[in-house]
This record gives C-alpha cells, structure tokens and sequence, in this order.
C-alpha cells in the first residue's frame, strides 16, 4: 500500500530551470509547493569545486552529470519502416541528472528565438509560397507572438544575470549587438564576455565581408552580478571547464547559482531529491489530475496529491510521463492524429575548422558561451526565394575550452593515430579553431516520439521510443550553408580547412546536441497540440507541461532562453488568473 | 603576478568591509590579517593547502583486469598508436595499459552506465552501440582474436611482431580487414583507440598521463585554470608547468603558478555561500 502524503497547491515533477522558476513564483503568491527531484542534491559548495570538477574523464567523457541509461534511456530508429533499439549508451544527446537538471552543465548561450520563429509556419506560406514546407512539413505557428513573451525574456535574463549587448533597443539598431534580433525593451544586464584571440580574427574577418557578427549572449557572468532575487553570483574565469561541468565561481546561470539558496529557505517550498515519479495521477473523468505517484529513495511508492501538476523535467522525460500516464492523445504517424509525441525536433550542425602555421589560440582559454555569433544565415534574417528550404541557424565561433581527450583537431587527410597523428595534434592543438551552426529543424509527420512495444527501464515502464531522421529543410540548409563558408574560411587565410555538412541520416553515436525538442507541443488548436499557450495539457488542465517540449519545432538558437522565458509566462498566469478560478486559461 | 580578480570584482563579490571582515578567510586562520581591499588570490597566496589533504602515497602499481599475455598486447598496441618519438613519450611510458586496466574494473568495463536489457540485435550503424559484450569482454575477446589472427599469420604474438607488422595488424582491424568469430574486431579497435587516447590526455590520477605526457605533448595547461586576464593576451604562448587534480588537492607548489585558480575559486565559493545565506 503506497504512503499518501499530505496534498498540496502545487507539485514540480523536476527540479531545474523550469520546476525552480514556478516554485519560486508560486511560492512568493502564497501556495504550497514540494519539488520532486529524481536525482541527487548538489550545490555549487561542495560539489562543482575545484579542482575535482575539473576532470574532464569523468565529467566530459563517462557522464558524470548525465542520466544513467541503465536505469532509464530510449528506443531509437530512422523511421518507421526499421525496428527501434534502445540507446545503449548516450552520444548524440545528454540529459541532464540531478538537482539543477541540465541548467548545471549547460554552457549557457541564452537567445532570444526570432520574431519570425513564432509564426514560422504562416509567415513562410505568405512569402514563399504554400508549397515551401512539403507535403509532410507539421511545423506549426507557436499562438503566441515575440512580443507577448518579451517581458517574459527580460526576466529571465536579469535572473541570470546575461551577458551580452543588445542589438535591437525598442527598434533601434544597434552594431555590436544582434541587429536581427527582436526588439528589447532595455540592455542586458551585464556587458559581454572579453573575447578571444580566434573570435577577434573571427570578427574582423566576417565583417570584411560583409557580415554581422556580435559577442553572443551569454550565462557567463562577465562579472560579479547580484541578481534579481538578491543572490550574489561571481565573475567568470574563463577556465575553460564549463559545458558538461558545474561551476565553481557561480558565475554561470543555474538553478544553484540563481534561484536555489531562496528557495531551500522558503517554509512553503519542500524540496524531495531522489525521488522519481512514476506517472500523473488522474481522476475517473480523466480530465483532472489528482496528484503523482513517485518512488522514494529505498524504492517505496508514495502518492502526492496535488491540485496542480506541473511536468518541469527534461523535454524527453515530460513527454515519457504524458505518454505513460495516458494524459492526452498519444500521436499516431499513420494517421497524423493525436498530439502526445508530435513534433519531435532536434538541431543541426554544420561546422568549419581551420588551421593555422605557429599561432597561439590557448584553446584552454574559454567560456561555454563565449562566442562571436553571426545571425546573417539564420531564421528568415536572409532570403530563402528559390533555395527549397526555411530556416537556418546561428554561427558561433566558441572557444569553450581545450580540453584534450575531447579537442586535438587535426587536418584532413592526417592518419587517426601513430606518428603522424601525435605530431599533428601536437602542431595544431594551438593553432586551429573552428566555428559551428546550431540549425533549426522542422517538425515532420514522420518524426515523433511513442512507447517502445519491446524494451522497459528499471521501473519495467516501456522505454520512449524516438523516431527521427532529418528531413528536406534541414539537408538543404545544411548545404547551402556550407557553400557559404567557403568565402568565411577564405577571409580568414588558413593553411588549410575541414567544412562538415550534415550526415545523410540523423545517427545517435556522435555528440551533436542536447536540444531535444517538441513532443507536447504549444499551440493554439487542441487538435494540434498538446498544450495551450500557457502550457496546460488541453485534455486535462490542472496539468501544466513546461519546457523546450513545447517547441512546436525548433529554431536555429540554443533553447534556454525561450525555456526560461515561457516559465515566466507560465508562473504569471497560474498565480494571476489560474488559482483564481481554475480551468483552461484564455 | 599581474593577472587577478578586479578589485570591482572583488568587492562585488564580498560587499562591505563589514561583511568580509565577518567571512573568516584563510588568510586569517593562517594568522595573516586580511584587509577588505585585498583580492582574494593575494589572501589565498598565503596559503598553500585548502582542505590540508596529504599526498596519498605512492603505492605499487598492478594489472587488476588484464593477464600477463594481456597485457603485454595491450603494452605494445597502445605503444603503436602513440608511439614515442621526438615529441616525447608515447603511451606505453605514459600508463595507458594500466589506465586501460583500471577503467575495465571500473564503471567503465562493467557497463555501469549502459543499458543492458535484450532482445539484441545488431541494428544499423546510427543505432550505435548494441553489443551484449562489457566493454572488458570487448577487450578480452579482442585480444584473444587479434592474438589468433596473429599467431596464424605470423606465428607469433603480437607483442612479439616488429613494429612494421604491429602497424598492419593494427590497420587490419581499424580498416576491417581482419575479423574475429564472437566480437567485432572494429568494435573492439575502436574502444581501444579512444580509451588509449582518454589514458593519455586524461588527468594523471586514473593512471595514465605519467609525468602530465599528454599535457605536455599539446601545450595544456590542466586543471588549475584562471584566465579572465589572459584570454585577451592574443596570439602569445602561455607556457606553464601543467597540473594536476591531486597536484592542487595535495598543495603541490606546481600548482601555485597557475594564477592560483584553485585558491580564487574556493574562496569564491566560501564567500558566495556566506554572502546567499
């Protein structure tokens, strides 16, 4: 017999970016939250201190940081034709384990999605044609407009802290900044990131032909920054162990570093760490949800009642609990009906390396986020008038730090290993640097995530099963792109260079990305999607489902600052109008 | 020194006078009177141990996993694809065989972090990794393929083989020309080359990396790592002593040239956790 716990306002299945956003605004208006955490506790003091968080076997490459696939993974196929087979081990993307989720080891570049990304799926039949997208093109219109989520913006990059400059004050272009980005009411709370040797060459390069290039927005704190819930954050070193670490200054946005110490003292906020929740409750009607079942550390099922259930774990995870818990209508390829799983997304990489005779870039030298963008390819910021494809990416020039195991780049046609191979890495390791798109990817009929019939987890609930290969927009952008980089590559006057375009098929071996997007989608139709614009699952509204999930496809841009900003919305209007008078929000 | 945290920063960080003087430092338990004007990497610099762990000693080092035959292959395979030259030790000396040997006792071998629930099948190669074997089976039954493969072709083993037919076994497998019966012998090549590459440029306490090899090979510096200063220093050689996990742990002096990221950090952390209480 399960132990029920006292019930509650409210109950965060996930404690990162999202569930410790709406705990902390839900809290401050009074109602009772308790967060449950399936992984461990940890804080920057002492878990993520030097130097033992600088260890880049155990951090970088066996996953400290990372969900365990032993205990939980997915099933994985090109298409639907292929039979699924479980992740083993995982390479193309990480997620996130433990206090914080993947908040902890991010390397925190923060956008702002473009004006056009919100109406993608309209904007580009009225210019292109109704054509452009393909007959098997889902990519949808989000039902919310930049403008409705700017504030939304705005309040996550001043929790964080953001460094960066802004290119679009209230209209108003500014060089230096992003000048494609959509208008922002005020400057970024901090400057930008000093940049590197490789980004200024970067600079000066691409603005010699003609582009725009920018230091990116980043959760790097330039410097020592008290932030909006008065919590003191440290300055950036630059050390160079950032993306797949956690922070020893406290000066990249975390749960931990923004948010953690106000709510561990919040008598209305209870925090249960090793906690995994099993499934979402529902009523007989099952259009209410009742509360959660979850497992606790020794492995005893407990309940927790709740009148509001908010899914703030990974993207992946939320959609797996929706689909476990039966809570909306799982997503058939077949039909195209059904909305739970719809819409998977991901991001593309198309990426450039060059190298050089005797320079000294100090690779070690870095931040996660420090970079030189480049907008000028990405979104609709170019015409796409006879290219068959829509959307694009950002270009970062990062130098995130040279750790070795992972970073000895050497020249095409260099032998993989013996003599040659060491003198190579030895040569180049300080004289090549590189740059990389994180390209948009659109929604297809045929991409989606449902229940494995075959494999199960540790808890012998079916594993979610990912279906994804890439499609038109993506193969011919990344092409495209490519030609494009011949004339970046030429300004800059290598000794020689390597340019990789996209794989003919999507492979979850390599590393590639951890944006993995859609699969409870936003919209504005409940045929359609899967939440509202507040994020309530339509089917069953006292259940909220946050996070990069809600993408209705992905952009060319890292996801956290749109995660961050639709939380904001979220918290507004559950605490404004939802607890008022509970149902679907207009 | 001329790299340190602004004073800007510093203050920031610490805020009044008033409340660093209520944060004791280590500069004040190490009997040092700190002033609020101080940055933290001076105070630091006084101090050479943060934790006060003991080196823990130099105790004998052995094969866990691999046998005597084992061994020696992977001695002399690892050794072919970092050899030893003039840019310095290959990584036979470096310790790689004996990283490789503790990882496959480890999480590693074991699969710890592998999903390891059938049907099994071998699936297409975006599907990656669906071997049943451990990765220590991979390297078990590897061995004893490419020890086959050699003994039939070459009627010896491959420690034996001069370095001209180790080099061809070696491509054999990374090429796919030679095969074995239960593993495949591309797998397992490829496990090799990645864990001999981890052993070489990992940080030297899992094994590998003796006398910082690999650092020294490419130039890294580490882990001791404070560059805020240093990053707009561009197109010069920053050449420094690399240093170690345990170097900074056990207050190696090594570790004091590094701009004292170790001292920088931890003090930050103290007066961060001070300061959000």
């Amino acid at each position: 017999m399960p132990k029920t716990m006292k019930p509650v306002d409210a109950v965060m299945i996930g404690v990162g970016w999202t569930g410790g956003i709406i705990a902390r605004e839900l809290t401050k208006a009074g109602l009772n939250v308790v967060g449950l955490e399936r992984g461990d506790f940890r804080n920057t003091n002492p878990d993520f201190l030097t130097p033992g968080v600088h260890d880049e076997l155990a951090y970088a490459v066996r996953n400290k940081l990372f969900q365990n696939p032993a205990r939980d993974t997915l099933s994985f196929r090109n298409n639907v034709r292929e039979t699924a087979l479980p992740i083993r081990q995982f390479g193309s993307f990480l997620p996130g384990d433990g206090l914080g989720g993947a908040g902890v080891h991010w390397n925190g570049l923060t956008w702002r999605f473009l004006e056009n990304e919100f109406k993608l799926r309209s904007n580009s039949i009225a210019k292109y044609g109704a054509g452009v997208l393909g007959e098997d093109c889902t990519t949808q219109d989000w039902g919310i407009t930049y403008q409705d989520i700017e504030q939304d913006y705005d309040r996550f990059e001043y929790l964080c802290g953001i460094s960066g400059k802004a290119g679009n004050l209230d209209g108003k272009k500014i060089a230096g900044g992003n000048v494609f980005e959509g208008p922002r009411k005020r400057e970024y709370p901090n400057p930008p990131l000093k940049h590197s040797y490789s980004q200024e060459m970067f600079r000066k390069g691409m603005t010699e032909i003609g582009l725009h290039p920018f230091v990116s927005p980043s959760a790097n704190n330039s410097r020592a920054y008290k932030n909006t819930e008065g919590i003191q954050m440290g300055p950036c070193a630059y050390c160079g162990y950032c993306e797949r670490f956690g922070c020893e200054m406290s000066a990249k946005g975390s749960l931990q570093t923004t948010l953690l110490p106000i709510l561990l003292k919040e008598p209305k906020f209870e925090l249960r760490c090793n906690s995994h929740v099993l499934k979402i409750n529902v009523d007989s009607t099952g259009k209410k949800a009742t509360g959660v079942t979850y497992l606790d550390a020794t492995g005893n099922e407990v309940i927790q009642p709740a009148d509001i259930v908010f899914l703030t774990a990974f993207s992946l995870n939320n959609v797996h609990l929706l689909l476990l818990s039966g809570i909306g209508k799982a997503y058939d390829p077949a039909t195209g009906q059904g909305v739970i799983g719809k819409n998977y997304t991901y991001q593309t990489g198309t990426s450039a390396t060059l190298f050089y005779e005797g320079k000294h870039f100090n690779p070690f030298m870095g931040a996660g986020s420090l970079a030189m963008g480049i907008d000028d390819y990405n979104g609709d910021n170019f015409d796409h008038a006879g290219l068959d494809f829509i959307g694009g990416g950002v270009i970062s020039q990062s130098t995130s730090g040279g750790r070795p195991i992972q970073y000895h780049p050497v020249p095409k046609g260099t032998p993989r290993w013996g003599a040659a191979w060491k003198a190579a890495a030895a040569k180049y390791y300080n004289s090549s640097f590189g740059w990389g798109a994180q390209g948009s990817v659109q929604a297809y009929r045929g991409n989606y995530l449902d229940l494995d019939p075959t494999y199960r987890n540790e808890h012998g609930q079916p594993l979610m099963r990912l279906t994804f290969d890439w499609g038109k927009h993506e193969r011919k952008f990344s092409d495209w792109l490519g030609g494009k980089y011949e004339a970046m590559v030429k300004v800059l006057n290598p000794q020689s260079s390597i340019i990789s375009t996209l794989s003919q098929h999507y492979s979850i071996v390599p590393y590639q990305s951890t944006h993995n997007t859609g699969g409870a989608i936003m919209g504005s139709d409940p045929s359609k999607s899967a939440v509202n614009t507040y994020m309530q699952v339509w089917d069953v509204p006292n259940v909220f489902s946050m996070g990069a999930s809600a993408f209705p496809q992905n952009a060319g841009y890292n996801p956290t600052g749109t995660v961050g900003a639709l939380a904001f919305r979220t918290a507004d209007a559950v605490t404004k109008r939802y607890v008022k008078n509970p149902g679907l929000l207009t | 020194m001329s790299d340190r945290v602004s004073r800007k920063d510093f203050v920031a960080i610490v805020g009044t006078a008033t409340a660093a003087a209520a944060v004791p430092t280590a500069a004040t338990a190490a009997g040092v009177p700190a002033t609020a004007a101080a940055p933290p990497m001076e105070m630091a610099a006084t101090t050479k141990q943060h934790g006060g762990m003991a080196p823990l000693g130099n105790e004998p080092e052995a094969y866990t996993y691999f046998t005597e035959p084992e061994a020696a292959f992977i001695e002399a395979a690892v050794e072919r694809l970092i050899p030893t030259d003039q840019h310095g030790p290959g990584a036979r000396s470096a310790g790689v065989a004996f990283f490789i040997d503790q990882q496959l006792v480890g999480a590693f071998g074991t699969a710890a972090k592998m999903y390891r629930t059938g049907p099994w099948d071998a699936g297409t190669p975006m599907q990656g990794y669906q071997l049943r074997q451990t990765p220590a089976e991979v390297y078990r039954q590897g061995i004893a393929g490419a020890e086959a493969y050699c003994n039939k072709t070459y009627q010896k083993g491959f420690a034996q083989l001069s370095a001209a037919h180790q080099d061809e076994v070696l491509k054999g497998l990374d090429g796919g020309t030679i095969k074995f019966d239960v593993v495949p012998a591309k797998a397992f090549f490829e496990m090799l080359l990645q864990n001999t590459i981890e052993g070489f440029f990992g940080d030297p306490l899992y094994g590998g990396n003796r006398d910082k090899a690999g650092w020294k090979l490419v130039g890294f510096p580490g882990v001791a790592a404070y560059y805020a200063n240093k990053i707009t220093d561009y197109n010069k050689p920053y050449h420094v002593p690399p240093v170690s996990i345990a170097d900074v742990q056990q207050g190696h002096p090594v570790a004091e040239g590094h701009e004292l990221m170790h001292h920088m950090a931890m003090e930050n952390a103290k007066r961060l956790n001070e300061v959000n209480q």
